[in-house]
């Protein structure tokens, strides 16, 4: 009897000690069943109260645990703190577990205690969580927290939870006006809600089931605005890095008349000098590591101008009047730089990654996000454009190569020392190359093969543009993206590509010189 | 204008000297299959993996021919002859398949789980329809593309991208399953044709032997076009072809008979290349292909048929070497192949052969 009675003092002692703590929300929910825990958290959600934003988050980040005696912890790296007062955990403290449904709760909680928060972000994703998740209880709640709303985006968003929620109710009158509410929206989320509405057995009221079917098709309008668009953007942003590509190809070509080949190794060599660039920072700078592809945009144009010259220097002025052998000679420069990369940095991607202030986006659309990277990238390249308009049209270097493309020999009796402007337009072009790369490891992987992948695409650019203009190259680029982007949905990337081809030799017939050919007399 | 070259050189050397030669080759060549016939213990036996790599060389020199018949006499550099030579053996690959899998569907469209063939495969069990379709495919293909590109003009650089840019498209397309054509595996796991094994040695043998007939064939008839007045209207389109225009001549359609004989050649030389290897799939139709052969062509001589033979010869056989030996160092080795050859091999090894003989 003795023996027993002590066991029941050794087990209630600690419970007694706990007892004069306050038995607060998280206590309550350590302590409860799953059941229990729901009901609380519904409680929680529909009286919000400021206090509870440490629970929440610590629940959603599975951080609460409960030791031998239910009194509750957050775990904090790998100690435990008690979640009220400073008890210390008896025993080690075990995680609450939690299932789906409570998941679901515990965010539709967060999500009303964040709509009393002072920041309008904070309450604006806290409305957008609430229309995924938000319980009818909470209705009133967000009733009343509508009423006080002062920003207009999340007035919008709130509108939209509380459509969702009326949805539900039993009188059609207010169904009826939730499902305009969805349908005004434009939101690809209510237009599953109103899909589900079509059905007869979901929606006895036809008046709703017809205002679900306009709310659709003009959801359907509003989502196609924003693909159309969207595939345009990314045509654009394509155009923008085939420019890139083909500018210095263009100038090239005009110049000298030869194709060069390893001129999508100049792109591959511009990416991995970035990435060099960033590794460099990485190791001795790593506070700056943000600015990195500011530097490593000069360094890319130096690596690849030298690169080129110096391809110019040793091999291709060998070859001028023989465009074809030229061809061959520089696809064997280009194997020659791929295997070369491979060996020393590897065959495979090397990671370059995109600094803070080129990633994320600006949501124009509800389905159209237009990331930064892409959109610097668009402007990169319109800049880079100006920049060789200026150099080709303002400066004695554009002059001699103006007159170089039209005439060499009569640029030649004139005093244009022809060589060296071949060196120099060559260098410009495969620097312009380099920036390209530089612009493209923000936007794709960084591997051996990467040149490949875009030199032909170029070469149909300065085909379509012609040479010598860069007019013809700009919007031959650009065409040829938004041609790209838009066919992909239609018909495939495949097919697409396979179309275009057979729609350029179809150009070729009418414009054998390109969209903007220089007029001239001259006939082999 | 210069004769072409290897009339020339023949003339030079005496046509007995280079008919012996070549006839000396072709004697070891057609010994070749025969030897391998012999028991493996016998000291002239010519192994299977011999007799299928110079095989897979001899129908890459048939390629090479092909595509200098087009480069070399009437200046067209083609970088997409891989195209050509593919479908050929996409062509004899869809009768080995059908004959592989019998009655029912070719294994890697079960897996598609298709019901049917797709209508471009009707007939091709019969090896009659399929050898039609050889000879059929990449001469049409080449008809159209060289129809529009001659017409309009195309030449030069601007005609070499296209061709490449075509391959690519091809390689693209053939990459997908929904192509009908096997996707990224290809066709492969031939059993037998015209019903007899193809792994046997005596089938082994006879498609060697076709292969040194249509390398032959393929030989003659570019020396007859050389030597005929068509072959010095090719020189002329290659050299000057406006001044040919202004002469009276159509260029465009000597250009196109070439064009398309060459595709079909490609397509014949891809139909034998396939039961041989006994793999066919879309990475043959990469632009790296095509533009390898320019440089087979290119080393061996443009312009002199028996160069190009030489030279698909060098580079294959060393590449065979060289991937055993230093696979890291190929490609190195291969990029200054292609700018040695340019810089001071203008005329190829073969033109190298001509001016010591000069000297």
């Amino acid at each position: 009897m003795r023996v027993l009675l002590s066991r029941i003092i050794l087990l209630t002692l600690p419970f007694l000690a706990s007892l004069p703590a306050y038995a607060g929300d998280a206590a309550d929910f350590v302590a409860a069943s799953s059941g229990e825990q729901a009901r609380l958290l519904e409680a929680w959600a529909a009286t919000p109260d400021a206090t509870r934003v440490p629970l929440l988050k610590a629940l959603q980040e599975n951080r609460l645990g409960g030791d031998d005696n239910d009194v509750p912890f957050y775990e904090k790296g790998d100690a435990f703190v008690g979640a009220e007062g400073n008890a210390q955990p008896a025993g080690t403290p075990r995680k609450v577990r939690l299932n789906n449904r409570l998941r679901n709760l515990i965010s539709a909680a967060m999500a009303t205690h964040q709509l009393y928060s002072d920041v309008a972000a904070d309450r604006l994703t806290a409305a957008r969580e609430l229309q995924r998740k938000a319980q009818p209880e909470q209705m009133a709640l967000l009733e009343t927290r509508l009423a006080v709303e002062q920003d207009d985006e999340v007035g919008q968003a709130l509108t939209l939870a509380l459509a969702n929620l009326q949805l539900s109710d039993a009188d059609p009158a207010v169904r009826l006006n939730a499902v305009r509410l969805l349908g005004e929206t434009g939101q690809p989320q209510a237009r599953n809600r109103l899909q589900n509405l079509l059905d007869d057995a979901a929606e006895t009221n036809p008046a709703v089931r017809t205002a679900a079917n306009t709310g659709i098709v003009q959801i359907d309008r509003k989502l196609l605005i924003g693909d159309v668009l969207g595939q345009a953007f990314s045509g654009l942003s394509l155009g923008s890095i085939l420019l890139l590509a083909a500018l210095g190809l263009a100038i090239t070509f005009g110049l000298l008349g030869v194709i060069n080949m390893a001129h999508g190794e100049m792109l591959m060599l511009g990416a991995y000098s970035t990435y060099v660039v960033q590794t460099l920072f990485q190791r001795y700078a790593p506070d700056a590591l943000a600015f990195y592809p500011i530097v490593a945009l000069p360094v890319a144009f130096i690596v690849t101008a030298c690169i080129g010259m110096a391809l110019e220097r040793t091999v291709i002025r060998f070859l001028y009047g023989r465009p074809l052998e030229t061809l061959l000679a520089t696809w064997g420069i280009s194997l020659i730089l791929i295997q070369l990369v491979r060996v020393v940095f590897g065959a495979q991607n090397v990671e370059v990654g995109n600094p803070s202030w080129l990633s994320g986006g600006v949501q124009v659309l509800p389905n159209l996000v237009l990331p930064w990277n892409r959109m610097i990238i668009i402007g990169f390249a319109l800049f880079v454009v100006a920049l060789t308009w200026l150099l080709l049209n303002k400066t004695r270097l554009g002059l001699n190569v103006r007159a170089v493309t039209q005439n060499r020999n009569m640029a030649a009796c004139c005093g244009v020392p022809t060589g060296r402007i071949d060196m120099m337009a060559f260098g410009l072009g495969s620097g312009i190359a380099g920036l390209g790369g530089v612009a493209l490891s923000q936007v794709g992987n960084v591997g051996p093969d990467l040149g490949q992948s875009y030199i032909i695409d170029s070469f149909l650019v300065v085909v379509l543009g012609g040479v010598g203009q860069l007019a013809g190259s700009i919007s031959a680029a650009f065409g040829l993206g938004i041609a790209n982007k838009i066919l992909e949905p239609q018909i495939g990337a495949v097919l697409g590509k396979i179309l275009i081809l057979a729609l350029i030799i179809l150009f070729i017939q009418k414009r054998p010189q390109g969209l903007f050919a220089l007029k001239g007399r001259v006939i082999d | 204008m210069t004769q072409p070259l290897a009339l020339t050189a023949a003339q030079k050397a005496g046509p007995k000297t280079t008919l012996a030669l070549i006839g000396l080759v072709f004697a070891v060549l057609i010994a070749m299959p025969v030897l391998s016939l012999l028991p493996a213990d016998n000291p002239l036996h010519v192994s299977a993996y011999t007799l299928t790599l110079v095989g897979k060389i001899l129908c890459y020199a048939i390629m090479a021919l092909a595509l200098d018949l087009v480069w070399g006499y009437a200046g067209l550099l083609s970088l997409g002859h891989g195209l050509f030579f593919a479908l050929g053996g996409y062509a004899m690959g869809m009768y080995l398949m059908r004959q592989a899998s019998g009655d029912g569907l070719p294994a890697f469209m079960s897996f598609l789980a298709w019901n049917e063939m797709p209508w471009y495969w009707y007939g091709t069990s019969s090896f009659f329809w399929s050898m039609c379709l050889v000879v059929l495919v990449p001469g049409l293909l080449a008809f159209v593309f060289g129809f529009f590109a001659f017409r309009s003009r195309i030449k030069g650089v601007y005609f070499s991208i296209m061709t490449q840019a075509l391959t690519f498209a091809g390689m693209l397309l053939f990459f997908r399953n929904e192509t009908g054509f096997g996707g990224n595996n290809g066709f492969t796991g031939f059993t037998t044709i015209l019903g007899y094994g193809v792994a046997t040695p005596g089938t082994r043998a006879s498609l060697f032997l076709a292969t040194v007939v249509l390398l032959g064939a393929s030989l003659y008839l570019g020396w007859r076009l050389a030597q005929s007045k068509f072959g010095r209207i090719l020189t002329a389109v290659r050299d000057a072809e406006n001044r040919l225009m202004f002469c009276g001549y159509d260029p465009r359609g000597f250009k196109l008979f070439v064009w398309t004989l060459s595709a079909i050649l490609c397509g014949l030389a891809g139909a034998l290349y396939v039961p041989q290897v006994g793999i066919i799939n879309p990475s043959e139709m990469a632009p790296t292909q095509s533009i390898e052969a320019a440089v087979w062509v290119a080393l061996g001589g443009r312009g002199t048929l028996i160069g190009p033979l030489l030279g698909a010869g060098l580079v294959n056989g060393m590449k065979s070497w060289f991937t055993v030996a230093f696979p890291e160092y190929w490609l190195f080795f291969l990029g200054a192949l292609f700018i040695v050859v340019t810089l001071f091999l203008p005329k190829g090894v073969f033109g190298l052969l001509k001016r010591k003989e000069d000297a």
